[in-house]
């Protein structure tokens, strides 16, 4: 089971199990982390479950698609280069330690 | 109500072998009886098996959670562009040109659909939520004045009618044509019985307005409207594919948030300790709204055309049937849900499929939060208490759940 560490806008760091197959999102919302709000429910269309990926691991990640990209565009915090959506990163075993930064909002 | 020992014969293809038949359901989910108070039998279809059959109508159809939801995420095996009402394309004319983007399947749905995300982005809420929000605040102060009000005319149809059509860039003249088209496309999608024959009767002078509004020089600059047709001009869509997807925000954008924002203030007037909660932090009004979608389920079924023998729940379904998919059964199912007749507005609701799931969930999504949050929180900030003063009356539609009369009395904060 590779391990996600999610980082809390307080800085306040918390691992979690994930499950290979699954979303970074499902992964989030399995386990409690709060700021993945995720209103669509995981299908590429609200951009409410934006993390900033950790700069070690931004260019270890599949590369995003024009939707995503797009929707990027309408996050409610600021759009850095390392944003993207968690529905959209899927759980590898190569992801086992994975950094994903929480955002103060979503909405 | 179940005869789950009878078999429904000669319609199936070979079941897995040692597979139970499908249940038989006497239901009629079309029926004023069912849209009165569809809990019962929503229980009853997801208890009777993980497909059923509805004798009334000869169709299958899925309630549970699990069934709802794969449905919807196989377009390919349970296609829309057969029609997601009973009336099946193949074998009956439309009622009317079928939508480029909610009666199609990829890959042509795949254009239309980008081109309606694109023009309803959450960055395109975010240039529209400010009017929104003023808006919402403007109907509330001035409901507040006038004391006893009807939630429904007063409030769920007025303040989608004072927004959504100038974000579209609809003309001033005729706008009452627009909540009677969205009940006919509604009632369109049923079974052939009279609310569904009486709508489409009356339908002409109502389709008449919304094909000439579709129409370029009709459209407001900087509307959605006319956003759809500048993509004409990017070579996306075609010139005759831009009024028909427009045709699709005047369809599907207005009734269902009316019904949306009608059963928020519906549950909110019914469970004071959950209005209590909101108005102590007006930040849960999103949360609030979201909840009601899945409680109430405004868009309560859609169908689906299977394109192949399929097994649902280890049971033969043949190529060429109707799914019918229960949305609001499946947002109360307690394999999936918790306390799920409870109305919790801090619930986590993510993964509900009130506004559908997968390729065809609603692409206008954004419009019915933005709408149902900042009425929500106007709400909050500004009124003490909801009271219903008045019956109750429900409004029949063969799809759309809500009331035609909630009669209420708001105190000021």
């Amino acid at each position: 089971m590779p391990t996600i560490v999610f980082i809390h806008p307080d800085n306040r760091s918390e691992s979690i199990d994930a499950v290979v197959g699954e979303s970074a999102m499902q992964a989030a919302t399995g386990n409690g982390i709060d700021e993945i709000v995720a209103e669509c429910g995981g299908n590429a269309m609200c951009a409410t479950c934006h993390v900033y990926v950790d700069e070690n691991w931004i260019g270890r990640l599949a590369a995003m698609g024009d939707e995503e990209n797009a929707l990027l565009d309408g996050v409610a915090t600021e759009r850095q280069p390392s944003s993207r959506l968690s529905c959209q990163i899927k759980i590898e075993q190569g992801l086992d330690g994975l950094v994903l930064r929480l955002p103060e909002r979503q909405v | 109500m179940i005869r789950p020992d009878a078999e429904v014969s000669g319609r199936l293809t070979e079941a897995p072998s040692g597979a139970p038949p499908i249940p038989r359901v006497d239901v009629d989910p079309f029926s004023n009886e069912f849209f009165e108070n569809p809990y019962p039998a929503h229980e009853a279809l997801r208890e009777a098996g993980p497909v059923v059959h509805l004798d009334k109508w000869n169709v299958y159809a899925v309630a549970r959670y699990a069934e709802v939801h794969a449905v919807l995420n196989d377009p390919l095996t349970f296609c829309s562009s057969r029609g997601v009402g009973l009336s099946d394309f193949a074998k009956e004319k439309p009622w009317r040109p079928p939508s480029l983007i909610l009666e199609a399947d990829p890959p042509a749905h795949t254009r239309t659909r980008a081109v309606l995300s694109r023009v309803l982005s959450p960055a395109v809420m975010k240039q529209i939520r400010d009017r929104f929000v003023d808006a919402a605040e403007v109907k509330i102060d001035r409901l507040l004045a006038k004391g006893s009000v009807d939630a429904v005319a007063d409030l769920a149809e007025a303040y989608p009618l004072s927004v959504f059509p100038d974000a579209v860039g609809l003309r001033q003249e005729g706008r009452d044509h627009l909540l009677p088209y969205a009940g006919v496309v509604f009632n369109a999608f049923g079974p052939p019985n009279e609310l569904r024959q009486t709508a489409i009767e009356r339908s002409q002078p109502h389709q008449a307005y919304v094909q000439e509004q579709c129409q370029r020089h009709n459209l407001a600059p900087g509307g959605f409207g006319a956003c759809i047709h500048a993509r004409v001009d990017a070579g996306d869509i075609t010139e005759a594919e831009a009024p028909m997807l427009v045709r699709s925000l005047l369809s599907a954008g207005i009734d269902t948030t009316v019904n949306g924002l009608g059963a928020a203030i519906y549950c909110l007037a019914r469970f004071p300790e959950e209005w209590a909660r909101l108005r102590s932090n007006p930040t849960l009004a999103r949360n609030a709204f979201e909840e009601a979608i899945r409680f109430e389920s405004p868009v309560q079924t859609f169908f689906r055309t299977t394109t192949k023998d399929v097994d649902i729940g280890g049971h033969g379904v043949r190529e060429g049937e109707k799914i019918l998919m229960f949305l609001g059964a499946a947002n109360r199912d307690p394999r999936r849900w918790a306390d799920p007749d409870r109305y919790d507005i801090t619930r986590k609701t993510s993964g509900h499929v009130g506004f559908g799931s997968g390729i065809h969930m609603c692409v206008g999504q954004l419009v019915a939060r933005l709408e149902g949050e900042a009425m929500l929180a106007a709400l909050a900030r500004k009124v003490a208490t909801i009271e219903i003063t008045g019956p109750v009356k429900r409004r029949y539609n063969n799809t759309l759940r809500g009331l035609e009369s909630l009669p209420i009395t708001l105190k000021a904060a």
